[in-house]
């Protein structure tokens, strides 16, 4: 077991080395732009540019600039912001706290219902399943953005219960960061449950026409056993799946969902950092985006080997 | 901003039914479906919409006059009015649907393209090459998603054709996948090796034969991929990613987001076109998924099967008058499926069957003959669409059809137990043998936890199980087929009942593990005393355990009586033909009946 961890978080830190290199690779072209830039129209001298490119080690090969900030990273050094000379570090992981913490409060509201939902409709049918097919319908149909904007204008502009935009920090105040992280989390959570209600009700819909549930009833064992133990188990491998997909698109959410509340996260940051070409900060949050991948999917392949005792054996 | 349609076809991987003959094709039945036909006109709509774009409205995208600032809706020349630069929002709306299907085309497209050309490549050549292409789409799946689109604006310079490009390579892996699954299906199939014994290449092979077969869930994807590549579009410009200069939803919605509160309908218009659009879009993919794949499966609900609202059920005759002697009764029992049209159709019509204590019935008929229907029918376990449509089953003289689950369950396991046909699939993969074994045990008794491990650990050395401790332990992957089949009837008599149902107890075994296993039934039977209803469409089988016969055939019993009176004086024609049909195989009948040496795997 030991070993197959190890393997999996080997092949997952490749992948992100791989990753974070051929985003380098594809932002390589743009860096004299970016110096030029940095140095404004009228400072940008052939001469000033190759000054700066020097001095920022741009000069080297690719291959070179990219190990120099990988040992760097190695080390916990994530670079210094070009712009606000932040350490990347402190800066990206300041903002990631805000947008984890609007994904993960959606996506644990959104587990809830969705499994809660995806279940009764599977095995019981009629209105529950009814609700279950049309709120994963409208989910999808109307775009996130849409159903953002609307939910600011109702709840924040029309009624005043809830702040328009900007966000609290938990540590200075827990209601308002509450009531701050309501409406965009509401606004992650409809698409959310429209995802997965949808997929956990396929996946018990699937396991429950499997043989093996008719022969646990000719035993005589009750119905909630055979839903909410034998059936459930089976269908929450592929249900899991789902939801680590459902993380990785509610991260990508919640880039809209910052920029139309104005929340200070990780979207904005990443945003800004790229129209001035701040390559140490969008490296860091590259970098941190695709271990968050990566993590995701170590996590969902462990959890799925502990649920699946074929996958167990090792 | 979700990839639902890709992760749908990929989590439920339901292989499209080959439409058979008669059928109606799939793109006939898309046209049939209203909700198609609509969505189709407008996407049509939207396509001609942005195509006369500079011919319907009088003013460029991008062209600012002081004097439109605001203008309202129904100004002159400007029909929808004019944002806060002065900008025409008709002709802004216009070719910013030229934005949305480029992104659309360019999105699905690049993904289309790169997803199936590999998934083909590593679905149909070997398990090395496969390795590769499932690393590389790994890679691309480790990507951070919409972040990396934003990441590259340095790159891109926001012109949205570019970002859209690597937008379909992150689409790509969800159509590789589903294309490999779907060759990884096929490649084996008779007709792709017919087509490669033929002397086709691989390359004809592939374009001919697999993409066909592949082409449906692709299709489906397609469309959910092409709303999606455009809900990304106009998310990213409404952050402002992407020239200023290119109209798009997204960045007009963004201006009429700035201005909602002074000019709503500045933020309306954009919200509309672009909501109907996606919405076309979705329900379209839905349309074909239910074209293409057949209607969404329904509900699996675990309930008792549905008697029909005032079908005569219940004993006929004054309760259980002719029931001395016997402990199943099943009396004129028919059982219906609704047809796609509405109306039921009886696949059991009539059925009446008597076992007596101890006794063997051996339940004979082709497949479809409706013996297995019958047998769930005593067990309450008929499927949910299923409906008893008249008769009357009575277990030890209690009539079981209109019970409920609950009272169902009291009798299962104790009454009347099941041994299935397929060991594997019968047992839940998840839990171990013993788990499954107790809990049976646990639900149909008043035993302790640790007198059921104790009773299951007995009943497991009794079915001649060679290492019980070890078995109990292991889960149903780490067992043969024949121990599965003795642990399934092990579960099965674990609670003495008085009718054992077994459907087909040894077809899916070995010919050698069957004979042990009719073996290991009959002194079972013995022993306790149970009654067996055997469903078996092998007379072999029959003539080796049971006492007496019923032939089934479409619904109806057409003959019963003693085993030996069958076999050596078939009174109904398809008896005659069932026998007849295993003395094809050189084997002698002199001895009569028990001694019919009819290999046991023969289908009969």
């Amino acid at each position: 077991m030991t070993l197959y961890v190890l393997r999996r978080l080997a092949i997952g830190l490749v992948l992100a080395v791989l990753v974070t290199f051929i985003t380098y690779l594809l932002l390589s072209p743009s860096f004299d732009d970016i110096v030029v830039s940095k140095l404004g129209p009228t400072g940008a001298t052939p001469e000033a540019v190759a000054a700066v490119k020097t001095d920022l080690g741009l000069d080297r090969p690719i291959v070179v600039q990219y190990l120099d900030w990988l040992g760097g990273v190695l080390h916990g050094d994530f670079g210094i912001s070009y712009f606000t000379s932040q350490p990347v570090g402190d800066a990206v992981a300041s903002r990631l706290a805000v947008t984890l913490s609007i994904v993960l409060v959606a996506l644990a509201i959104s587990v809830v219902v969705s499994v809660t939902l995806g279940v009764l409709a599977a095995y019981r049918g009629g209105a529950v399943d009814r609700i279950v097919q049309s709120v994963s319908l409208i989910g999808h149909l109307v775009p996130s953005l849409l159903i953002a904007i609307a939910f600011v204008y109702i709840f924040a502009v029309k009624l005043g219960w809830l702040p328009a935009t900007g966000y609290t920090p938990l540590s200075e105040d827990p209601v308002g960061w509450l009531k701050s992280i309501t409406i965009p989390v509401i606004a992650l959570v409809i698409g959310g449950i429209a995802n997965l209600s949808a997929q956990i009700r396929g996946a018990m819909i699937d396991e429950l026409h499997k043989d093996y549930v008719r022969t646990l009833r000719t035993r005589g064992i009750g119905t909630r056993s055979i839903v909410l133990k034998h059936v459930l188990r089976n269908a929450a491998g592929p249900a899991l799946t789902v939801l680590s997909l459902e993380f990785l698109t509610m991260l990508g959410g919640a880039l809209i969902i910052e920029s139309v509340f104005a929340l200070p996260g990780y979207g904005q940051f990443a945003f800004t950092s790229s129209l001035q070409g701040d390559i140490p900060v969008i490296m860091g949050i590259t970098l941190f985006g695709t271990l968050l991948v990566v993590g995701v999917n170590l996590l969902t392949d462990l959890v799925n080997g502990w649920l699946n005792p074929k996958a167990r054996v090792l | 901003m979700t990839e639902v349609g890709v992760l749908d076809a990929e989590v439920a991987p339901e292989p499209a039914p080959a439409p058979g003959p008669g059928r109606r094709s799939p793109w006939r039945r898309l046209l049939q479906d209203p909700q198609a036909i609509v969505t189709l006109v407008v996407l049509v709509a939207y396509v001609v919409l942005g195509l006369l774009a500079d011919v319907i409205a009088s003013h460029g995208p991008n062209e600012a006059s002081l004097q439109a600032y605001n203008a309202p809706f129904g100004t002159d020349g400007h029909p929808l009015g004019a944002d806060s630069s002065g900008r025409d929002i008709l002709s802004r709306l216009l070719h910013s649907i030229n934005t949305s299907l480029v992104s659309g085309l360019i999105g699905a497209g690049v993904a289309l393209l790169v997803g199936v050309t590999f998934g083909l490549i590593g679905g149909y050549y070997g398990p090395r090459l496969r390795s590769g292409t499932e690393w590389v789409f790994a890679l691309i799946q480790t990507f951070p998603g919409l972040l990396l689109l934003i990441v590259l604006m340095p790159i891109t310079k926001g012109d949205y054709r570019f970002t859209m490009l690597i937008f379909g390579f992150l689409l790509a892996p969800g159509v590789y996948r589903i294309t490999r699954n779907q060759v990884l299906g096929v490649k084996n199939e008779l007709y792709v090796d017919a087509a490669r014994v033929s002397g086709l290449t691989d390359r004809r092979i592939l374009g001919r034969h697999i993409l066909m077969a592949v082409r449906g869930p692709v299709i489906i994807a397609a469309a959910f991929m092409f709303g999606t590549a455009i809900a990304v579009q106009s998310g990213l410009a409404f952050l402002g990613v992407g020239n200023n200069q290119v109209p798009s939803f997204g960045a007009m919605i963004s201006e009429g987001f700035k201005n909602l509160y002074s000019e709503p309908m500045q933020f309306v218009w954009p919200s509309l076109a672009l909501g109907i659009l996606t919405a076309a879009l979705v329900l379209l993919g839905n349309s074909l998924r239910d074209a293409l794949q057949g209607a969404r499966r329904k509900p699996a609900k675990i309930a008792a099967p549905v008697v029909a609202p005032g079908a005569a059920v219940g004993s006929a005759s004054p309760a259980g008058a002719d029931d001395a002697g016997a402990v199943l009764v099943v009396e004129d029992l028919a059982i219906a499926y609704p047809t796609p049209s509405g109306e039921l159709r009886e696949v059991v019509d009539g059925v009446s069957l008597r076992l007596g204590p101890g006794e063997t019935l051996g339940l004979v008929g082709e497949s479809g003959s409706g013996k297995t229907q019958t047998a769930f029918a005593t067990l309450g376990v008929l499927p949910p669409e299923a409906v008893v449509t008249r008769g009357s089953i009575r277990l030890e003289g209690r009539e079981v059809l209109g019970l409920s689950e609950r009272e169902l369950r009291t009798l299962r396991g104790r009454s009347i137990a099941y041994v299935p046909q397929e060991p594997m699939s019968n047992l839940n993969p998840s839990f171990t043998v013993g788990a499954q074994l107790v809990e049976g045990v646990r639900a149909s008794t008043d035993v302790s936890r640790a007198e059921a491990r104790e009773r299951v650990m007995a009943l497991l050395t009794r079915v001649g199980i060679p290492d019980p401790e070890r078995t109990f332990r292991s889960y149903p992957h780490q067992i043969s087929g024949g121990m599965a089949q003795r642990v399934l009837i092990a579960g099965a008599v674990a609670s003495r009942p008085k009718v054992l149902i077994a459907d087909e107890p040894t077809t899916a075994l070995d010919v050698t593990v069957q004979a042990e296993i009719l073996d290991l039934l009959r002194d079972l039977q013995s022993e306790l005393g149970m009654a067996v209803l055997l469903v078996t469409h092998n007379f072999g089988v029959v003539a080796d355990i049971c006492d007496r016969i019923a032939v089934m055939q479409e619904g109806r019993v057409v003959e019963t009586g003693e085993t030996t009176e069958i076999f050596t004086a078939p009174q109904h024609p398809y008896t005659r033909m069932l026998l007849g049909a295993i003395l094809d195989e050189e084997t002698v009948r002199t001895d009569g009946p028990a001694a019919v040496a009819v290999p046991l795997g023969t289908d009969a």
